[in-house]
Order: structure tokens, then C-alpha cells, then sequence
């Protein structure tokens, strides 16, 4: 589950260390999500949870049907 | 929890957490006097900006007033067309709860569809737009950015967000054809084609005319292509879903390809292999964008919108800073005599219309509401969330736009007009554009050839005459403020091509999505049509497609053609265009939104969408109106291709700016074309208001109408509605992860407190 690190404030001791950590997290959890790298993994979750019989695919089989989907359905990129 | 008895808890079963929090505890004393202190500093930069004259006015005013206001209107505009307009309800399930299937309906924590969604609405266009308005001074630019976007654009994106969210997502032309029939429906779709169509050449034209001449510029910026091809390759074949890693590579490429660039252009070989005429950028560009709409997304589409995400947000925080830091003084008038005249180099035109066409992006821009319709609605948690993804994400937008302002207007005066005066104005050499802009009685140190061939030197080109569109004006005003404080003079060259870079990179990007897109509205359109073009609605079709991307980029590639051979300059008659496009689908939206907004019954606020859209067709009315008649050669097309057809006729060989009957002929050609479209922009856009009239009439008659809004289903999940989460929202969220906790099963992926 891709439970982000800003709201969990789980208490992984004081120090720098930890702080710059948890920035880092946040940042990487931001980043991948604005992409949409984190949608893989929100697929496999959302897949497990609703369907779980189902085959999940590989990131590999993922990624391909994400972008063929992407080729019959266009979004506009603004001026 | 603060004064829990204004704070009502909603819930849709009583074995859940409550899913809405309806808030209406009034703002705390320590609020009141945060929003007191933010609107004083506001009003005090505003008063600075708009009264101070002279040498003093600093660049930072302008983010000071701009940021107030913002703020400002945010807390209490946007929260009024939250209450009395869109009327969120959190128990209603959006489509991303309700038609979830973790691919493009999927429940998106807010502040990363809040990136999502700016990523985007924001391109080029409101770099460009100012930088040209810049001509009239600071001052109208200024107010027309903010107070556009607060009262205008703003409201625009906001409420289409809203109107997509309760119809599944549907896109503009659907939501436009179910609320208005099927003549309204028509004129939309056509509109909305007709106006990608300019809007693609328009950006287009502002590429060549960066990349022409300038070898570096066009081996960096021809690089983009290789390096979105590798990053492609990767992302399929050898590390799959790794997006972050591979912009992180391919941000790294593009740095080094922007270095290299510099290298290139210095040797012989590189400098004669690089250096292009216009025509030949814009065939390759047309070319580029034909292949980037047939092959597989992948390859090319994908990892150039990766890459341009990456540098749209780094760019555009590293020129806040910049500004903030550098502070650059500003060197226009507040408001120059073009903006009264009318007789500005830039463009044609007085202050009212075409200040208000000019800058289009960043103030009211009608392509967003495309994209506001469409994917953000299948992805965002809570109605009330809206607010924060259209109304802040259009804010940020003007945000930009004012900074790209502030850029240009820190240009000396002389310089400035030297790079966007045309060419049949200036003569092409420093010499002839040191006489022409000493003679626009600017004020301040006249210009030398030898200051404007040192600016050249500086930014690492030939030269900086009449180098029009906006953006190597923006590359400049950036390589000042950056190379300020980023590594000084040595380094101006370098940030010039990296603005340039940039700014090609988005508007490539937004080629070849525009391109895909216009394909297949083409496609779709001509397989609705039946009989054996029905073969065209297949998508896998390859001649299909082939041929539709033949037609659509023949189409802008016409018009792109014409911009860069037009003996009076392109950009100059065609930007007008383009502004008035975008606000003509601008005003098609805002049409939409005032109609059901009365057929919900809401008349007493419909003035909330009105007061814009009548604006909004004020200004496009206007200004198409004088673009059509106006007997002024410099403004009407139409005046201007009947003066040069009387000479053609009349057996003269030169006319006006043309040197040669083979310009004249082009000029009777493309004036032609330029009026032709106005006329038809201008009755695309009158059919689609008279039908929301109409509509509207006929709602007010009947006490309101149904519209096509989807019934309400049950929403089970809860998401904080503002950036950060109130008390009462921390509580209920906590009740959910303490839910989630007991049961694992039915924690929802999206779902984030």
C-alpha cells in the first residue's frame, strides 16, 4: 500500500537523520505519483483488493497496455 | 476539535467513519488577522506597482501583489462559488470512487492531482503571451493577469472541473452538445477542431522563430528527439514503470545536450549544419509532429511528457527564485503609447481588445477547459476538493504568467523592441534597428549597433534582431536574471539556450499531443459520417490514421507556413489569432457553465460564469470584429488584402513592406486566410452563445430544466477537501486509518488522509 510518509508521522526517532529521510519520502512518494509512477503499484493494490482472482500483470504487461491504451485515447497537452 | 457544534459529521453508513465534513465554524480571530496582514502587504505592492514611477519599481512588487491577491482570492472568491455555485457534496461518490478501476479512474490524493492537473494546463502560452504585452507597458499586462485569472480564468477551470466531475468526466464537446443540443453540440465540436488547428501553428511558429538561425538552439532542442527515443527505449525494454529514474537521466541528457550545443555552433561544421532558414525548421517541425502522431506512444509521446513535466516544474520555480533574488528593475513605462495608439511592433492593436487577446494563458485561457474536462474529473476524491485543483491550479498558472511579465519588462526598453519589432521594420541589422527603436522615442540611453550586437554576443547568437514570438525575448529576460546570480555573464549563453530549450521542449510536447488529439476528432468526425468513411472509427486503422495525420498537420502546417513567409512579420498577425481562438473557447466554456448553472436554478448567481462570459465576448467580438473590418490596413485583414489586391491590380510591383509581387501575392493570400478564419471563428462562437441564450431563456421560463448531471451514488471514503487538513478533518481521517486498521481488506488505494 502506498501509504505516504507525510500523514503517517510514525514516530521513527528524532534526529536528522529521520527528518531528512521522511523528506526524502515525501518528495519521492510526490514525484512518483505527479509522473504516474506510482499508478502500477495503485493498480496491483486496487486489483488485489477488488479482484483478487485475477492475474496481476507484471509492470512490464502493465506499462505496454497503459501506453497502447494511451494511443487510442490522446490527452491534450495545454499551450 | 475547535467549537465542535458548527462542525457537522455526515455519513452514509452508520457502520462507517462519516465520509463529509461539513465545516462552518467561522474563521478564527488569528485567521482574520493573517488574511488582514496578507491583504495589506497585497494592497501596499499593488500601490507601489501602480503609482511609484520612475527608476524604483522592483520586479519583486509585482509577486508580492500577485501572491496577496491570490491568497486572497482563493480564502474568499473561490469559497463563495464554492457555497453558492458548486455546492459540494462529499457524500456523493466522484467518479474516481464510484467507477474505480485503478487505471484512469482512480481515487488521487489532492495535492499530487493538484500537480497533475497543473502539469497540464501550463505550457508555453504563458510565457509568450506577456512577454508580447509587454509592449504596452507593465502596468495593463499586470492587472489583466491577475484579475483575469481571479474573476475569469480561474472560475472557468474551476466550474468545468465541476461540471465533468458530475457527468463521469465527459469532455467539453459532449457536455456541450447534452446541454445544448444538437446545433450547439456541432458548432462546438468544429470550434474546438478549428481552433487546435491555430493554436498548434501559432506555437509552432513561436519554435521556428527561436530555432531559426541559431545553431544551437536547434542542435539542443533536435536532441530532445534522440534523447525521448532512448528514455523510450528504456522504459519498455529494460527497466519498465522506472519514470522518475529515466526523467532524472534524461533532465541529465538534455543539460549536457544544451552544453554541447554551445560547442556545436562554435566549430564550422557545426555552425553550417545547424544554422537553418525559417522554411526548413518549419518543414521539419511539420514532419516531426506528422511522425510523433503516428508512432506508438512509447517511444516518442510519453517520455518527451515526462521530460517536459520535469522541466516545466523546475524552470518555473528556478525564474520565481530568480526574480525574488535578482529583484531586476523594471525598465518599461507603466503604460506606453502603443497601448493608446494602437500602432505597437508587437502586435497591431489598442490596449482594449487586444491587451486582452494577447494574453490569453495565464489569464483566461479556453483550452483549459479541455483538459479540466477529461482526465482530472476521473481522478480527483471529494467535489469539495475542486476548488483547490481548478481554482488553485489556474491561480498557479497566472502565477507564471506574471513572472514571464516581470521578465520581460526588466528588458532594456531598446532591446526589447529590437528583438520583436519585425524584420521589415528593424532591417534585420543592428545598425538599421539601433536607428529604428532610437526613433520610437523610448526614453533612456538610445541603443548602439554596438549594444545590440553585444547582447547577441552575450546570449551566444548571431543575432537578436527581430528575433519575434515571445520566446527568445523570455530566454533572454531569464539569461539576465539567472545569470545575475547563477554563474554571471559567462553563463548568460547557457541560460538563454536552456530557456529556449525549455520552452521548445513544452511546446513540442503540446504539438504532438495536439496533433494526436486533433486526429482523432477528425477521424471520429468523418467515421460518424457513415457510409464507407465508417471505417475511419477504428483506432487501429493505420491508413485511417496515416491519413487524418496527413490532413492535420497539412492544416497547421499550412497556416505555420504561411506565418513564417509572411512578408509582415507572422507572428504579429497570427498571435492575435491564437489569443482570440483560445478565448473564443474560453467563452464556448463559460457559455456552458452559465447555462447550467441557470438550469440548476442558481439565477441569482449566475453572474459568477456571466460576468466573465460577457467580458470574455466583449473583448473576442471586438476584437474579431476589428480584425474583419477595421479599414486600417495595420489591423484588418481584410483591409489590408483588398490594399494589396488594388495595387497587384493597380500593376504595381512593390507594396507596403513587400518588396516583390511574389510577397504581395503572399500577403493577398494570407490575409485572405487570416480574415476568412476570423469570420469563422467569430460565427462559430455567436452560434454557440445565442444557443446558451436560448437554453437559458428557456430555463428561466420553466423554473429550471434537468440537466445531464448523473444521479448521486454513495460515497464510503473520506479525503480532506483543503491543502492542509483542518482539526475536524485530522479527527475523521483518524477514525478512517483506525478502520483500515481493523480492516485490511477494504483499505482503498488512493485513499490518504
Amino acid at each position: 500500500m502506498s501509504s505516504h510518509p507525510v500523514a503517517g508521522r510514525t514516530a521513527d526517532g528524532g534526529g536528522v537523520l529521520a527528518v531528512v529521510r521522511r523528506g526524502w519520502r515525501a518528495l519521492a512518494w510526490y514525484v512518483t505519483g505527479v509522473l504516474g509512477e506510482s499508478d502500477y503499484p495503485r493498480y496491483v493494490a486496487h486489483l488485489r483488493r477488488v479482484h483478487p482472482d485475477a492475474a496481476v500483470p507484471t509492470a512490464r504487461e502493465y506499462w505496454r497496455d497503459r501506453y497502447a491504451e494511451q494511443d487510442a485515447n490522446p490527452g491534450a497537452r495545454c499551450c | 476539535m475547535r467549537s465542535p457544534e458548527h462542525v457537522e459529521l455526515v455519513r452514509n453508513n452508520p457502520d462507517l467513519p462519516p465520509v463529509a465534513v461539513i465545516d462552518r465554524r467561522p474563521m478564527t480571530p488569528g485567521k482574520k488577522l493573517i488574511f488582514a496582514v496578507i491583504g495589506l502587504v497585497a494592497a501596499v505592492a499593488w500601490a507601489l506597482v501602480a503609482f511609484v514611477r520612475g527608476e524604483a519599481v522592483n520586479g519583486a512588487y509585482f509577486v508580492v501583489a500577485a501572491v496577496g491577491t491570490y491568497v486572497v482570492a482563493y480564502r474568499f472568491y473561490a469559497r463563495l462559488i464554492e457555497y453558492k455555485v458548486v455546492r459540494p457534496r462529499d457524500d456523493r461518490a466522484t467518479p474516481a470512487e464510484e467507477h474505480e478501476n485503478g487505471r484512469d479512474f482512480a481515487p488521487t490524493d489532492r495535492r499530487v492531482l493538484f500537480g497533475h492537473h497543473f502539469a497540464a494546463i501550463a505550457g508555453a502560452g504563458p510565457l509568450v503571451g506577456p512577454v508580447l504585452a509587454a509592449q504596452m507597458g507593465y502596468l495593463p499586462g499586470t492587472l489583466w493577469i491577475i484579475i483575469g485569472a481571479v474573476l475569469a480564468g480561474c472560475v472557468q477551470d474551476y466550474l468545468v472541473l465541476w461540471l465533468s466531475t458530475r457527468r463521469r468526466g465527459r469532455s467539453l464537446g459532449q457536455m456541450i452538445r447534452d446541454e445544448m443540443g444538437r446545433v450547439g453540440g456541432a458548432a462546438g465540436l468544429i470550434g474546438v477542431f478549428v481552433i487546435m488547428i491555430i493554436i498548434l501553428a501559432v506555437l509552432a511558429l513561436v519554435v521556428v522563430n527561436a530555432l531559426a538561425e541559431s545553431p544551437w538552439g536547434v542542435f539542443s532542442v533536435g536532441m530532445t528527439i534522440p534523447i525521448a527515443l532512448f528514455m523510450g527505449v528504456y522504459l519498455r525494454f529494460i527497466r519498465p514503470g522506472r519514470v522518475s529514474e529515466v526523467s532524472v537521466i534524461g533532465v541529465v541528457l538534455l543539460v549536457l545536450a544544451i552544453v554541447a550545443g554551445g560547442w556545436v555552433a562554435d566549430t564550422t561544421w557545426g555552425a553550417e549544419m545547424f544554422t537553418l532558414e525559417p522554411v526548413t525548421v518549419a518543414w521539419l517541425i511539420v514532419g516531426y509532429g506528422f511522425l510523433a502522431s503516428v508512432l506508438p506512444v512509447w517511444l516518442l509521446l510519453a517520455p518527451r511528457d515526462y521530460l517536459s513535466t520535469f522541466m516545466k516544474v523546475g524552470t518555473i520555480v528556478l525564474l520565481a527564485i530568480g526574480v525574488l533574488i535578482a529583484q531586476p528593475a523594471v525598465q518599461a513605462p507603466a503604460v506606453s503609447s502603443f497601448a493608446i495608439e494602437g500602432n505597437g511592433p508587437a502586435f497591431a492593436g489598442s490596449l482594449f481588445p487586444f491587451l486582452f487577446i494577447t494574453i490569453a494563458c495565464g489569464a483566461l485561457s479556453g483550452f483549459h477547459a479541455l483538459i479540466s474536462s477529461g482526465t482530472s474529473p476521473k481522478l480527483v476524491e471529494k467535489e469539495s476538493q475542486l476548488r483547490l485543483i481548478g481554482y488553485g491550479g489556474m491561480l498557479t498558472e497566472s502565477f507564471v504568467a506574471i513572472m514571464a511579465l516581470v521578465t520581460a519588462i526588466s528588458i532594456d526598453q531598446h532591446l526589447y523592441f529590437t528583438m520583436n519589432a519585425p524584420g521589415s521594420l528593424t532591417g534585420g541589422d543592428p545598425a538599421t534597428a539601433a536607428d529604428y527603436v532610437n526613433g520610437l522615442g523610448l526614453g533612456g540611453t538610445p541603443a548602439t549597433a554596438a549594444d545590440i550586437q553585444g547582447a547577441a554576443d552575450a546570449v551566444g547568437e548571431e543575432s537578436i534582431v527581430s528575433r519575434t514570438g515571445g520566446a527568445p525575448t523570455l530566454a533572454f529576460g531569464m539569461s539576465q536574471i539567472l545569470g545575475s546570480f547563477l554563474g554571471g555573464a559567462g553563463m548568460q549563453a547557457f541560460w538563454y539556450h536552456f530557456a529556449i530549450m525549455f520552452e521548445a521542449l513544452f511546446i513540442l510536447t503540446t504539438v504532438d499531443a495536439g496533433t494526436r488529439v486533433a486526429r482523432f476528432m477528425l477521424s471520429d468526425t468523418l467515421g460518424n459520417l457513415g457510409g464507407p468513411l465508417r471505417k475511419f472509427r477504428d483506432p487501429s486503422w493505420r491508413v485511417g490514421a496515416w491519413i487524418c495525420s496527413i490532413v492535420v498537420c497539412g492544416l497547421w502546417g499550412a497556416i505555420l507556413l504561411m506565418g513564417v513567409t509572411d512578408p509582415l512579420g507572422g507572428i504579429n498577425s497570427l498571435f492575435p489569432l491564437f489569443g482570440i481562438a483560445n478565448q473564443l473557447l474560453a467563452a464556448m466554456a463559460l457559455a456552458l457553465v452559465t447555462v447550467v448553472v441557470v438550469k440548476k436554478g442558481y439565477l441569482k448567481w449566475a453572474w459568477i460564469p456571466a460576468v466573465p462570459l460577457v467580458w470574455d465576448l466583449a473583448v473576442t467580438m471586438t476584437a474579431s470584429y476589428q480584425k474583419i473590418f477595421s479599414p486600417e490596413p495595420s489591423l484588418g485583414f481584410w483591409a489590408n488584402h483588398n490594399a494589396f489586391r488594388e495595387a497587384r491590380e493597380a500593376g504595381e510591383t512593390s507594396f507596403g513592406t513587400a518588396a516583390d509581387t511574389a510577397a504581395m501575392d503572399a500577403v493577398i493570400r494570407n490575409t485572405f486566410l487570416q480574415g476568412t478564419l476570423s469570420i469563422v471563428f467569430a460565427l462559430l462562437v455567436l452560434t454557440v452563445a445565442l444557443v446558451a441564450l436560448w437554453v437559458c431563456v428557456k430555463a428561466i421560463r420553466a423554473g429550471g430544466l434537468p440537466t445531464s448531471e448523473e444521479p448521486d451514488s454513495q460515497s464510503a471514503m473520506f479525503a480532506p477537501s483543503s491543502l492542509v487538513p483542518t482539526d475536524a478533518e485530522r479527527e475523521v481521517a483518524a477514525q478512517w486509518t483506525a478502520y483500515y486498521e481493523e480492516n485490511p481488506d477494504k483499505l482503498r488505494t488512493g485513499t490518504h488522509a
